[in-house]
């Protein structure tokens, strides 16, 4: 198992690598940023002053090398346009994308894995039809356009839920969520169920394939056979053997959504890191997309190393193989 | 000695799209304490249909449309499915083909045991695992004690078997199902199951019905011996009397295309055509496109025939001598 975990690790550090000098090229291939820091009218002195202070008169090579250097110092560099630390900045926006994210992705799986297993338990039964009625509705009608009648309805029509900002917040371990207080959930109801829409019809679907296969394999018949309560052929077989696709497809949509919840997070008006992203591109505030994009590739790869290590405990086989 | 499982007029159907399916019709059999009962077929006769009606595990679309299942004296057949989960296990357990596919590859073989164990007897832990560990033992695990703290895939497909048959004898059952428990093994290894079963078989007194397409290893094991076809029993007996001297063409059939009957050389005697779609049989005898002894009476289903402990289901039997023996069978 530590073999393992070492295997991984260093599989990690590989890809971050590669990934930081990919993303460092690429950002900087593209744009100048000196026209939109710098004034036109500005001097000709205060035009140079600029470029040394940020370094951006050294060799390409010299620059990845700092920007690397500072990196593993945890410095990600000062924003063009804000003047703050951009790892100050994208901390300040980050707990209302995570709550966010947290909350859709959790309960669209739990309640997709609910419903998908009775769904491919019971196949025949009108419950189930009606679960894959949701399911396939879920697949169809793309995510903005749920967003927009979400808020068209439940805001405008009805007035029941606010249709955008954070609502009231508070603080705990020295960050601000609106989940814990009865507002900030009332905020959050709707762009989290904008959200987890679409990753529950795709849970449902998972759970409801992966039952089907494998109720029908001799795995069941023999426990049937030897007389297990279906409940416990349920929790102790059937979970087991359907969980691997789910947390794979779990870790997957937990990546994407933190990093690309800019739709939902614009349609909302909340105040979370995809909206940061999309201005700093406008404004090509090249720290910020650096350190973006760095985070968002450390976010993967942390999430699958995470998924890997869960497979492991769960399954005796991979564990021998990484052993 | 007592009939542990009788089995009347029994009737499995697959309800499908493309039409209804008898794949169990009209099987009847006695089953004693102790014997095992060999059933052979060619694949697709209804072998493993027959074997998960008698613990009430037919998978939808397919139910039990009629006859009698007495085991022990109770009826299963219209028991709800609380009763008969009750009796799984306990009283009458199966085991599959492949162990590869039976046992789960996530848990334990601690874990699988403790679970079928508890099923059905409330026990403290450490009993309970002893009683495993005591069976792992009986059907020859080398240091079960260790052992049954490894993962199915930490085992071979022969040692994989011998858990699944421990996990099927945990509770003496009356009667195992075995439905091809060594097809998938290697020969040295079947033969050692094969050896195994038997002996564990007379030590307990569970009885077995030992399902397989191969005559050869049924007939090895069996005491007696069932020939299905197309859903149906065709012929049932001694296995001596049965191989010796058979009465239907099909079992004929079988016996010939055994390789240890075949003169060295000479090719194999493999029956003529194939199984028939259970959803196109031919209205009277299901055997008569592939029987060389098909007449034209054959267009009706034969009855059942009886004599001497061994019946059969053909117009016209063979090695019966005598005065025609034809018109005997209408
Ligand atoms: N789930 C099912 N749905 C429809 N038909 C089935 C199903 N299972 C079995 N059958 C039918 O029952 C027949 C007998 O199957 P089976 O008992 O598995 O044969 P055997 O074990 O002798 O090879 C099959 O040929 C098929 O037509
Ligand atoms: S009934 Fe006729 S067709 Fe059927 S096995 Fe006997 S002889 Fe052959
Ligand atoms: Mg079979």
């Amino acid at each position: 198992m530590l073999g393992f975990v070492i295997q991984r690790l260093l599989q990690a550090a590989v890809v971050m690598a590669v990934m930081s000098a990919v993303v460092f090229v690429g950002v900087y291939a593209i744009g100048n940023p000196i026209e939109i820091i710098i004034p036109p009218e500005a001097t000709q002195e205060i035009r140079e002053a600029t470029i040394k202070r940020f370094g951006l008169d050294l060799p390409l090579w010299e620059q990845y090398f700092i920007f690397v250097t500072n990196l593993l110092q945890g410095d990600f560099g000062r924003s063009f346009i804000y003047n703050v630390p951009v790892l100050e900045l994208i901390a300040g926006r980050l707990p209302a994308t995570l709550e966010l994210v947290l909350i859709s992705v959790v309960t669209a799986t739990l309640l997709g894995v609910g419903l998908g297993v009775y769904a491919g338990y019971r196949p025949e039964s009108w419950i189930a039809r009606g679960i894959m009625a949701v399911s396939v509705l879920g697949f169809s009608v793309p995510s903005f356009w749920v967003g927009l009648i979400l808020i068209l309805i439940f805001a405008v029509n009805l007035g029941w839920l606010p249709a955008g900002g954070r609502g009231e917040v508070v603080s705990f371990l020295g960050v601000e969520w609106s989940f814990l207080t009865p507002d900030g959930l009332s905020h959050i109801f709707l762009p989290a169920l904008n959200l987890a829409f679409f990753k529950l019809a795709m849970m449902i679907r998972l759970a409801r394939a992966g039952t089907r296969e494998i109720m029908l394999t001799d795995t069941i018949k023999f426990a049937r056979a030897a007389g297990i309560p279906e409940r416990q052929i349920l929790t102790q077989h059937l979970l087991k053997l359907i969980s691997i696709p789910i947390i794979t497809v779990f870790g997957l949509e937990l990546g994407s959504t933190l990093a690309f919840a800019v739709v939902t997070e614009t349609i909302f008006s909340w105040p979370g890191v995809g909206k940061l992203i999309i201005d700093s591109i406008t404004v090509l505030d090249r720290p910020v997309m650096v350190a973006y994009l760095i985070l968002t590739a450390l976010l993967f790869v942390l999430i699958n190393l995470t998924v890997d290590l869960v497979f492991a405990l769960i399954d005796p086989r991979i564990r021998a193989r990484g052993a | 000695m007592t009939a542990v499982l009788e089995v009347r007029d029994l009737r499995t159907e697959f309800n499908t799209r493309a039409g209804v399916i008898r794949a169990v019709d009209d099987v009847s059999f006695t089953l004693k304490r102790g014997e095992i009962l060999g059933l052979v077929g060619e694949s697709g006769s209804g072998k493993s249909v027959t074997g998960f009606s008698l613990l009430g595990l037919v998978d939808p679309p397919g139910r039990i449309t009629g006859g009698s299942i007495r085991l022990n004296g109770t009826e299963l057949v219209g028991l709800p499915q609380s009763e008969l989960r009750a009796r799984r296990g306990k009283e009458i357990a199966m085991i599959f083909q492949d162990p590869i596919a039976t046992l789960n590859p996530l848990l334990t073989i601690r874990k699988q045991m403790m679970m079928a164990l508890e099923a059905h007897q409330h026990m403290t832990t450490k009993a309970a695992e002893t009683r495993c560990i005591e069976v792992l033992q009986r059907v020859g695990i080398p240091d079960p004690a260790a052992r049954i703290k490894a993962y199915p895939h930490e085992f071979s497909g022969g040692m994989r078997q011998r858990v699944a048959i421990a996990i099927a004898l945990l509770h003496d059952p009356a009667v195992i199902v075995a439905d091809e428990p060594t097809t998938a093994l290697d020969v040295s290894i079947q033969a050692q199951i094969l050896h195994e079963m038997r002996s564990l078989a007379a030590e307990t007194g569970t009885a077995m019905i030992w399902i397989s397409h191969d005559l050869a290893t049924v007939s090895s094991l069996a005491k007696r011996l069932l020939v299905m076809y197309a859903g149906k029993v065709v012929e049932e007996g001694a296995t001596g009397t049965v191989l010796r001297d058979p009465r239907h063409p099909y079992t004929r059939g079988l016996i010939t295309s055994l390789p240890a009957i075949a003169k060295p050389g000479e090719d194999l005697l493999q029956i003529p055509g194939t199984t028939p779609s259970f959803l196109s049989l031919p209205p009277g005898c299901p055997f008569a496109p592939r029987c060389e002894s098909a007449e034209a009476s054959c267009d009706k289903m034969p009855e059942t025939a009886q004599s001497d402990e061994r019946m059969w289901r053909c117009h016209y039997p063979l090695g019966l001598s005598g005065p025609d023996p034809r018109g005997a069978q209408q």
